[in-house]
This record gives structure tokens, C-alpha cells and sequence, in this order.
């Protein structure tokens, strides 16, 4: 069950018979995932579970610096998950929280999956918030549910669940408990059978207006994107990567090509920015 | 009596009343865990005292003395 032990991914058994590990054999996937997370948290730990990878774990900050890719099978879906490196914060103060920030807000992910600690959860509901803020199709692995238990603590993930608007799975990922659950919760996320009411935290009624402003026109910019609203929120905090961002077009779609400001509309939004 | 995180020694502990910081770098110490009503442990102090490791919540994060000294504290004896 749990502590399947073959070495190879591919020849892997499943684990509840509805799940089975890919590897690095990330083609055609149905559904794309990240697991993000404080450092050291387990998020490699899971990764590893869901995947048969191997991926080193280490209790060190920024082990895991680039992303790594696996996949895997639950039911009749093919996953394609990216561990994303640990970090407190989504606001880019440095390249791994940059890697996870970009890859939550432009990856284009069915699902993100915070992995949190139950014996901090105080610290770890920071990030949970901020990603909250990005996207609502968000899963909260409640890790590490063996040393809350053996710290005398008891967390209701329930209670949590109802108070984020999305939902908590309790798990203890080094032994594989909870991953069946996990990966249930996940596809009903993913197929839209569950849908999320996350919190968001209310703005000052100033600030609240100024992010009003903004909004047409990031809106109008970026029709591409669908995290308008955090985008407005970092401007009016002076984030320099995210105007910098813009001034460069990095943010540009794709497919389209250029959706850099025309020069008439920096004005504008320099404008709607000194509220 | 306020002090700043950098004025405690090893082993002390002390509540955080306020960051007198602005911005991303405010912001950027909330995110680590110093917000005002946690409370702090002095665990080590590197040669010449900077930078200086403390506990929040439940973690280690080591701080320059300059960063620290704009955290101001009231002790907890």
C-alpha cells in the first residue's frame, strides 16, 4: 500500500489500485498541478510519493531552487505535478520565491496544492493567504499530522477548511497516509465537481478603490490573465518586478505576441496608481 | 522598557510591539514571522554579534544586526 517500495517508477504498482506513479513520462497530461509550501514542509516528500521520483529532500533553505516535474495517474486523469522550491512568501524578494510567484500566477495550473505544516500552522497560513489571493483552485495539505500529535496538538481540518473556503487534507506524506484523499480531493477540484470559496482578506475602503481603478485597465492589458486583482494589489505596493514586469512585457501572452502598454497608457495607470 | 531585537543577549526573549520599517522590507519580515504580539528567542549570535539567529514560530532565521535593530521589543524576563 503506502510504502510501495520498487525503485523503478514505471513498473510501480498502484497504490490503492486507482493510482499509479509515471516518472519523468510527463507527455499528455490531462491536468497540471504544483505543490507549493514554507521550506521544508514535505512538498519533495510528496512529490516523490506521487511520482515514484526520487528527488533529493533536505532540510536546508532553497534545496529546491528549480522546479522539479513528475506525473502520475489517479483514476481515469494523467497528472503532470511540479514541485516548486519552498518559500515564506510570494512577493519576490529573491529567485526561488520568483519561480514559485511566476510559475502560480502565469503556469497556468488546474490546481495548486499548499503543503503546510500542522505543528506551524500559524507561520504557514501566510503563504496559503497570498496564494489564496492568485487563484481559488487550491488544495491545503495538512502535513506532518504525526508530530503535531506527538507536540499534544490537534488540528481541526475541518474547521480550517470551512474558515479558508477551501479544502484541507490531513496527511502524513512520509508514510503516505492521506495521499488517497488527497488525490480524490484534487480531481474534484481539478474536474470542477468541488467548487472553492477562498478568504480573502477585505482592503481598506481607500485601497479598495484604488484597486477599482486599476483593474479596467490591467483587465483591458492582459485579457490573458485572470489574477488582475493581484497584479493591481502589488502595483499599489510599489512592487519594482511587477512594474518592471510590465514596462518589459513580460507579461505579454504568448500566443498573441505583444500586449506591452501603448505609450498612452502608462500614463493612465502611473494616474490611477497615485490614489 | 523597549528595547530593539538586537539590544537582547543569547537566551533572551521578548514580544515584538513594532517594526519601525516600511514597505516590502516591513512586509518582507512580516512574511518571516515577525509580527507584532510574537514572541522571539535569541538562539545565536555570529562573531562580532551580526547577524543574529532567532526563534519564531517554531523556526530559525537569522537576521543582519541593522535589520534587527529596527524591531523594537519589550523583554521578557
Amino acid at each position: 500500500m503506502a510504502g510501495c517500495q520498487c525503485t523503478q517508477a514505471a513498473g510501480c504498482p498502484t497504490v490503492s489500485g486507482n493510482f499509479t506513479r509515471l516518472g519523468i513520462n510527463i507527455d499528455n497530461y490531462d491536468f497540471l498541478i504544483a505543490l507549493a509550501g514554507n521550506p521544508n514542509t514535505g512538498k519533495t516528500t510528496l512529490f516523490n510519493a506521487l511520482s515514484g521520483l526520487r528527488q533529493h529532500t533536505g532540510n536546508w533553505p532553497g534545496k529546491t531552487v528549480v522546479r522539479s516535474e513528475g506525473a502520475f495517474r489517479h483514476h481515469e486523469y494523467k497528472y503532470k505535478v511540479v514541485d516548486l522550491p519552498g518559500t515564506y512568501s510570494l512577493l519576490s524578494t529573491s529567485e526561488d520565491e520568483e519561480i514559485a510567484r511566476d510559475f502560480i500566477l502565469f503556469g497556468n495550473l488546474d490546481c495548486v496544492v499548499v503543503v503546510v505544516d500542522a505543528t506551524a500552522l500559524e507561520r504557514n497560513l501566510n503563504l496559503v493567504l497570498q496564494v489564496l489571493e492568485i487563484t481559488d483552485r487550491v488544495v491545503v495539505a495538512l502535513n506532518l499530522m504525526d508530530e503535531a500529535e506527538r507536540k499534544g496538538l490537534y488540528v481541526d481540518a475541518r474547521k480550517l477548511s470551512r474558515e479558508l473556503g477551501v479544502p484541507v487534507v490531513p496527511m502524513v506524506a512520509r508514510e503516505g497516509k492521506g495521499i488517497d484523499q488527497l488525490l480524490q480531493t484534487v480531481e474534484d477540484v481539478v474536474t470542477g465537481r468541488l467548487s472553492t470559496r477562498p478568504r480573502r482578506i477585505d482592503l481598506d475602503p481607500q485601497i479598495e478603490e484604488a484597486v477599482q481603478q486599476l483593474l479596467p485597465h490591467l483587465k483591458n492589458l492582459y485579457p490573458h490573465l485572470s489574477n488582475h486583482r493581484w497584479l493591481a494589489m502589488r502595483l499599489l505596493e510599489g512592487d519594482r518586478s511587477i512594474e518592471d514586469a510590465i514596462r518589459n512585457d513580460a507579461l505579454a501572452d504568448p500566443e498573441t505576441g505583444s500586449t506591452v502598454p501603448a505609450d498612452e497608457e502608462i500614463p493612465e495607470l502611473e494616474a490611477a496608481l497615485e490614489v | 522598557m523597549p528595547a530593539s531585537l538586537a539590544d537582547l543577549d543569547t537566551g533572551q526573549k521578548a514580544r515584538i510591539l513594532d517594526l519601525r520599517l516600511q514597505g516590502l522590507e516591513r512586509r518582507r519580515l512580516m512574511d518571516l514571522g515577525f509580527t507584532p504580539g510574537t514572541e522571539v528567542e535569541v538562539v545565536m549570535k555570529a562573531a562580532f554579534g551580526d547577524p543574529i539567529a532567532y526563534m519564531v514560530r517554531n523556526t530559525k532565521i537569522a537576521l543582519r544586526k541593522q535589520q534587527a535593530e529596527q524591531i523594537i521589543v519589550e523583554p521578557i524576563s
